[in-house]
């Protein structure tokens, strides 16, 4: 028995075992349990992009990595203070994350000699001093699980398949996480196949019984409910939140939400978070291609719903051409770009922010759209309502730009009142009197929304250029040029629903600009060199286009401005064209979130540059 | 209500047309705006949605809603349109090159989801608005500016395609069997799912007299069999009348006299019989087939897709914004 109970303020645990192992699965579980332990929490899923890499390999390696606290936490955590590595592979592809003298739960069945051959080691790990300097607990944990599932007659394969919630149960014990939410969930899932019921939770208990049992744990852990504002909440993640952002735009307006789209990791989590909303007033339509799921979004927007498509950066460069005719023919759309590694394929599974440039300036011709970008998974619920707002009361593209890391990433939301979220006002017209498809409000220049079916109004369309005001086919010269410079005005305009830009820190010294999924790393980073006694001041920017009235005024009170992005680059170019201020990058391009650590170097260098 | 009394007239936009004199487009737009007028349904229901090409000009010269879109990707705007709004009535526009080329991917989609909008291909064999490059439909061998010694393509078949796509509605008709026309576009409308007509066009500036050898006044009646559901597929002039039988498993022509008995009856809910008809092309003695070649009745993508909006409104009442947003596991604070 464990002896001794520490208090930890904040805790970060990997698992990582073969895509095979249900590591996803397990780690989705303790992030389940701990959102409803009260605890603030982060997570990141780290996973390959093959389904099922050759078992045992270290590129079939899957990972799932949550830091939980007692207090406001914005990362999943720099480093790991406990790792489960269910084989070989899994050990060596994520030891360097593991702090000195942190603990390390290996399944000593995983590192046979085949596993050692398949993670291209030459040795075994577990018998030289790999792990000298941490403490590790050898557990042979497919073995338990089979003893623990013994009773019920399954196949080998069956047993093994519940070895991950043994692992989950030991975890459980030490960090003094109760079972029954995972029973609960697990007893609902399996209601209709008691044997497999039945294994998963015998595996669960032995798991927890083991880590009481076996007295290697010279402690366990707790980890106090962190000090949240007064509410209900609940865990969720980006796609989840922009699904749900969506659909409640929908209620809101009381249009049909009409969701295109074609499966692409990391996007495709939004079609099935929208899929089942049916009732809400969401339509989802899972196109022939990325081309087909715009174009289709387009055609409902024309009749009066909100279309809405989602994808991926390749999926982006696809649905170019049809962007630019939403901007021509001046209809509401919302385009989401759940930004993984580029170009091409590239790092399907894997976080990047290389999309900026793409979503601001990837069509032909002039082609300006609105972008903006969610700083968190919970975000993604108000971004999502923002879009809606923003394409339908300004008649243009939108783009939305998450990212891998907060679309499978996830967090404590705490859910608003309903009240709260804003009014979308669609410029819908039925009157025929006077009625020009091209006449503009004054304020807002939109183009009035007159949807087939209305009587008296009929008109046409196209992607050939408007003659402003009528609609009609026109080559003039300058009309054309008043038509860019309209579209463009349009985009500028929606500056009207922009709110002041919070500074974070202070006001003087240097400023760290970001934008989009990096927010919580950068405000680790920016505390981290306050602390220490830096001048720094924060601000993440949420409209990329148009940019805040206030941007520029704020970027001159200070020496030096920082970009820290996951890419070559973007931002800072755009604010060096925008404001002709010395803005240097910070970039970091590896498919992987900044760490707190990696900031706060560059804040450092920074100041004293 | 009184079904809305309409001439052709108020289907004619007041945007100048813009095809080359003599073209095919004409007689087609004057045939459309006829049989519009005379469905009895009020003018604004109607939408006419088109890619990119000469043929897709058509929305600017209809006097209804009207939407001109992206080369080749009509059908997916159309489909977004129809499963949100199934009570218009939508008219699709599209050429060879249009449908078949740059769009084939959606076209073919369209008809196996079997939405239900009424599709017109305007076929001139040949790339008009980009001055005279050969189409997915030019005859293998045809001499273009882009193809100076012969395509080497084999054409498709818009007909066979659409069949082995699973299309419901399968006919065809010709830009100057303007009475023919209209008779297809009426029935195109009544049928409920994606109603295909591909339409021959002459394409006076590019290619030409592509399909006078059946279509000319002098040859017309040799060469065209005009399908009939439940009618002998006969054809020709009263003294040397011809018709399709069976030969094993193949089409073959006789001469046919009093007794018509063995003449194949058409029947256009027989799917290898369209399929055989399709691949008449004029060559030898056989005819070019106009008219419906195959129908059937199945379930439309966009009545099913509203049925499953109605059926999980019932199932689970209409949406809350307050019970969705605090769905899942919450807690307290």
């Amino acid at each position: 028995m464990s002896d001794s109970t520490q208090t930890a303020t904040n805790v970060v645990i990997r698992f990582a075992g073969d895509s095979g192992d249900g590591m996803q699965l397990v780690g989705g579980q303790f992030t389940r349990t701990t959102a409803l332990l009260g605890n603030d929490l982060a997570t990141l899923p780290d996973f390959p992009a093959e389904i099922r890499a050759p078992a045992g390999t270290r590129e079939g390696v899957s990972g799932f990595q949550i830091h939980f606290a007692d207090h406001d936490i914005f990362t999943p955590g720099d480093e790991t203070d406990a790792l489960v590595a269910m084989n070989a592979a899994a050990l060596v592809t994520n030891l360097a994350r593991l702090r000195p003298g942190g603990l390390v739960i290996v399944n000593s069945d995983g590192f046979g000699s085949g596993d050692l051959s398949k993670a291209r080691l030459d040795h075994n790990p577990l018998e030289d001093d790999t792990l000298a300097g941490y403490r590790a607990v050898h557990a042979p944990i497919t073995t338990l699980t089979r003893n623990a599932v013994e009773h019920l007659g399954l196949s080998t394969k069956e047993a093994d398949r519940c070895k991950n919630f043994f692992a989950l149960g030991m975890v459980y014990w030490i960090y003094g996480r109760p079972l029954k939410p995972t029973e609960d969930w697990l007893t609902a899932k399996f209601s209709k196949k008691p044997e497999i019921l039945d294994a998963n939770l015998s595996a669960l208990r032995a798991g927890r019984n083991y880590s009481q049992t076996i007295e290697l744990f010279q402690a366990t852990y707790e980890v106090p409910k962190a000090d949240f504002r007064k509410g209900r909440y609940r865990n969720i993640t980006g796609n989840s939140a922009l699904a749900i952002g969506l659909a409640a735009a929908a209620q809101k307006t009381g249009q049909t939400l009409f969701y295109g789209s074609y499966p692409i990791t990391p996007a495709s989590d939004i079609l099935h978070a929208l899929a089942p909303f049916k009732q809400y007033g969401v339509a989802t339509f899972q196109a022939e291609d990325e081309i087909a799921a715009v174009c289709a979004a387009i055609g409902a927007s024309y009749g009066g719903s909100i279309g809405v498509t989602g994808t991926s950066g390749p999926g982006v460069a696809l649905k170019g051409e049809a962007i630019g005719l939403a901007v021509m023919a001046e209809l509401p759309l919302v385009v989401i770009c759940v930004q993984r590694g580029g170009p091409s394929t590239g790092l399907p599974t894997k976080t990047e922010q290389a999309d900026l440039l793409q979503a601001l300036y990837g069509r032909n011709g002039e082609a300006p759209c609105a972008v903006i970008a969610p700083r968190s998974p919970s975000d993604c619920f108000a971004t999502a309502i923002e879009a809606v707002k923003f394409a339908v009361e300004g008649m243009l593209p939108v783009f939305i730009m998450s990212d891998g890391y907060i679309g499978n990433g996830a967090e404590p939301w705490p859910v608003p009142d309903v009240a709260s979220l804003p009014d979308i006002t669609p410029g819908f017209r039925t009157d025929p009197e006077g009625f020009l498809p091209y006449e503009r409000d004054p304020e807002t220049l939109s183009r009035p929304w007159a949807v087939p079916g209305t009587p008296g109004m009929e008109h046409r369309i196209g992607g050939l250029e408007k003659q402003d005001g009528t609609g009609n086919v026109s080559y003039d010269p300058l009309n054309h040029e008043h038509m860019c410079r309209v579209r463009a005005e349009k985009v500028q305009r929606l500056q009207r629903f922009i709110p002041p830009i919070e500074v974070h820190g202070d006001a003087e010294g240097t400023l760290v600009v970001g934008w989009g999924g990096t927010w919580g790393a950068i405000r680790s980073g920016v505390d981290v060199c306050r602390r220490e006694g830096l001048k720094v001041g924060q601000i993440h920017l949420r409209h990329l286009n148009p940019l805040p009235a206030d941007l520029g005024d704020i970027l001159a009170r200070y020496d030096r401005v920082l970009v820290p992005e996951l890419n070559l680059g973007q931002l800072s170019k755009v604010l060096r064209d925008a404001y002709l201020v010395d803005a240097h990058s910070f970039c970091k391009i590896q498919g992987q979130p900044f760490l707190t650590r990696e900031i706060a170097d560059a804040i450092r260098q920074e100041a004293t540059r | 209500m009184t079904a809305p009394v309409y001439k052709k007239k108020d289907f004619m936009s007041d945007q100048l047309v813009r095809w080359c004199p003599g073209c095919g487009d004409y007689s087609i737009l004057s045939q459309v705006q006829t049989v519009l007028a005379g469905l009895g349904r009020p003018k604004e229901e109607f939408v006419v949605i088109s890619g990119i090409g000469c043929s897709s000009r058509f929305p600017y010269y209809m006097n209804t809603y009207g939407f001109h879109t992206l080369h080749g990707r009509a059908p997916a705007f159309a489909t977004g349109l129809k499963v949100t709004r199934p009570e218009l009535s939508i008219w699709m526009v599209t050429g060879d090159g249009d449908a078949l080329s740059i769009g084939g991917n959606h076209i073919i989609h369209l008809w196996r989801r079997n939405v239900d909008i009424n599709v017109m291909l305007f076929n001139n064999r040949i790339y008009g608005l980009t001055k005279g490059q050969y189409s997915p439909t030019s005859e293998k061998g045809k001499k273009t500016k882009s193809s100076p010694m012969g395509s080497l393509e084999k054409p498709f078949n818009p007909l066979t395609l659409a069949l082995g796509a699973g299309a419901s509605y399968v006919a065809r008709s010709v830009d100057v069997f303007t009475t023919h026309l209209r008779d297809q576009l009426q029935m195109a409308d009544t049928h409920r799912g994606t109603s295909f007509l591909e339409i021959y066009q002459n394409c006076n500036i590019f290619n030409d007299g592509a399909f006078t050898s059946f279509t000319d006044r002098a040859v017309r009646d040799e060469k065209v069999l005009y399908l009939e559901p439940g009618k002998p597929l006969i054809w020709g002039p009263a003294e040397q009348r011809k018709g399709l039988v069976l030969k094993g498993l193949r089409l073959a022509v006789v001469d046919v006299g009093e007794d018509e008995s063995e003449i194949i009856v058409h029947d256009p809910s027989n799917k290898a019989l369209a399929t055989w008809l399709a691949e008449l092309d004029g060559s030898g003695e056989f005819p070019v087939p106009v008219g419906l070649f195959y129908k059937e009745d199945r379930p439309t993508y966009d009545g099913g897709f509203v049925e499953q909006i109605a059926e999980a409104k019932e199932k689970f009442g209409q949406g809350d914004l307050n019970r969705l947003i605090n769905a899942g596991d919450t807690w307290e604070v």
